[in-house]
């Protein structure tokens, strides 16, 4: 797959001296939803911000769809909508007119029809005519991706779409965004609830204090970094691990009751048959088992950690 | 040129004017108005006459001027300020507009808005004195460039100002009181001549006393010079604004 964005070798330091990105360097794919992790102040809406225009980059140029975005920023802004972290609307403005706007902005013709879709796509159609400012806090920022949307962007990127939308209209906005994805728009976007990353995502980028420290498929990423754990549920409780098992790296709990065995999904042997020939052998029995996935969350977690140390 | 997104920047800034119509036009026509009933009247009891036109007729170039230069810095200082402080601004950075094309839909709705609200005043004031415009289109041509070339000084304000008090300035210590001494409700020539002498130092001498003339051919000082110095102005403007584009000035972090 084509790139329809390089970032290559971007730094950015604000007026306040502070250097927010450093060398980040970044390839995004036409067509895939890329999710970009990082905990609050990694830079993240900076990164976002440089592509789009809205901020300069102090060092790096960035390509949009084949189009340096300062010398043809035209061409290059004309393929991205933005849809902000923050809520920042024109609230004495009706929502018909500031989609029309947005849209007009662009340089593109009106097209009611298709404005009409998108309101409707994002269950906004019967507030077209209400001002913003007595919309709710979900409604605006759906109201904020129909603005993005409006000039039929190839690229879109969305930071933190999901923040303060409850779970059903959530939902709803996955099903926008699948969507537009199947449309063959590339979505680029950041968010603090990693599971929604691991459900839609394609591929996963970690920025950790102003620089990437990791961008890999999401199925690989599990794959490599996930780990599964074995749980047993002992049919009496023990008070120690019997002899013959210390091999195994098993975790006994609090209470005795379970057996927490890990091991890697990546290596060939798991050590599971190995494990249950020594388990019989030491008499112990269990009444149930089951194996658990580390999530991408704890993937994240752990990168984070590590990266603090 | 993306002509669509000057349009739209301009339709937007025009229906933000719709919203407040109150504050926007009844407020300056009523200020204007009453400024004929008490000066007009107060002094024009007085002084019946300058220079052949009567008292009235006379300040009537010089409120629509005030009207005008107070307008455009106010409406299109706030138009630009206001979308730095919501935030909003974001959309038109992230957007294909140059900064020419940005400047076109701003100040371009901020002087028409100037030259609506002068027209208005005018018509105002014919019913109070007699107003007699000599040269119509130089009168439309003063009324145009001095809106163009305030509202990009309105302009330059809204992109510097840091806060809502910072907006205010430099209307308050600068442009009201130098309206206010340019020369709207007396002649240069009944002056002493020292004051004289320093009331040309002010700019906007310049620019009522042109206005003037497109009325009754009586001016000040000459209208090629007041012309000349029209053109500076909004040149020095454009300048000023071609700088702080290109470097991103507080615009762009
Ligand atoms: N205009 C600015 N001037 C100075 N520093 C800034 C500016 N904007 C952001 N920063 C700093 O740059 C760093 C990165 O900020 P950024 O907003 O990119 O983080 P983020 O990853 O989007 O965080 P969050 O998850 O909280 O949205 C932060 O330390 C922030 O304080
Ligand atoms: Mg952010």
């Amino acid at each position: 797959m084509p790139a329809i964005i390089s970032v290559i070798d971007v730094s950015k330091t604000y007026a306040s001296g502070f250097t927010a990105l450093h060398g980040v360097d970044l390839d995004i794919n036409e067509g895939e939803i890329f999710a970009l992790l990082g905990p609050n102040g990694a830079g993240k809406t900076t990164l976002i911000n440089i592509i789009c225009g809205i901020v300069n980059a102090s060092f790096g140029s960035v390509s949009v769809a084949g189009h340096d975005n300062v010398t043809e920023f035209r061409a290059a802004r004309s393929a991205i909508g933005l849809v902000p972290q923050e809520l920042t609307l024109d609230m004495f403005e009706s929502v018909w007119a500031t989609v029309n706007f947005s849209r007009g902005l662009f340089g593109k013709p009106k097209n009611h029809a298709y404005v009409e879709k998108i309101l409707r796509q994002l269950s906004l159609w019967d507030k077209k005519d209400s001002r913003i400012l007595s919309l709710s806090g979900g409604m605006k920022r759906r109201l904020l991706i129909a603005k993005a949307l409006a000039h039929e962007p190839r690229i879109l990127f969305l930071d933190e779409p999901t923040a303060g939308v409850d779970v059903e209209l959530r939902r709803g906005m996955w099903d926008v965004i699948s969507g537009m994805r199947a449309d063959g728009v590339t979505i680029i976007l950041t968010t603090h609830y990693i599971e929604e990353a691991e459900l839609m995502a394609d591929r996963v980028g970690v920025i950790l204090k102003g620089g990437i420290v990791l961008v890999e498929r999401k199925d690989e990423l599990m794959r490599k970094l996930g780990r599964k754990m074995l749980v047993l549920d002992l049919q009496s409780p023990l008070v120690t691990l019997p002899a013959g098992l210390d091999a195994h790296n098993l975790v006994l709990s609090p209470d005795g009751k379970h057996l927490t065995y890990t091991f890697d999904t990546k290596s060939e042997r798991t050590g599971i048959t190995a494990l249950l020939n020594d388990l019989r052998s030491a008499g112990v029995t269990f009444s149930d088992l089951r194996t658990e996935e580390s999530s991408l969350e704890d993937i994240f977690v752990d990168l984070v950690k590590k990266a603090a140390q | 040129m993306n002509i669509v997104a000057v349009r739209a920047l301009f339709a937007f800034e025009m229906s933000r004017w719709r919203r407040t119509l109150m504050q926007s036009v009844i407020s300056p026509v009523l200020s204007t108005s009453l400024y004929f009933v008490v000066f007009g009247a107060a002094i024009g009891s007085r002084i019946s006459e300058v220079e052949g036109v009567s008292y009235g007729a006379f300040i009537v170039p010089g409120l629509i001027m005030m009207l005008i230069l107070a307008q455009s810095t106010a409406n299109a200082s706030f138009g630009i300020y206001f979308p730095r402080f919501t935030g909003t601004i974001y959309e038109i950075l992230s957007a294909p507009v140059s900064a020419l094309e940005i400047v076109l839909g701003y100040v371009g709705a901020a002087a028409t808005k100037s030259v609506i609200l002068g027209l208005i005043v005018l018509v105002t004031a014919s019913f109070f004195v007699e107003v007699r415009i000599a040269h119509p289109f130089w009168m439309l041509a003063f009324l145009l460039l001095t809106s163009i070339a305030f509202s990009l000084l309105g302009f330059i304000v809204g992109l510097w100002a840091e806060g809502f008090e910072k907006l205010q300035l430099i209307p308050l210590l600068i442009i009201t009181p130098l309206s206010f001494l340019g020369g709207t409700f007396y002649s240069l020539n009944m002056l002493p001549p020292f004051w004289k002498t320093v009331t040309l130092l002010n700019p906007i001498v310049y620019l009522i006393s042109g206005f003037r003339w497109s009325f009754y051919e009586i001016s000040d000082v000459s209208v090629g010079v007041s012309l000349l110095m029209t053109l500076v102005f909004l040149l020095v403007c454009l300048a000023v604004i071609w700088l702080i584009f290109k470097t991103g000035y507080r615009l762009k972090a």
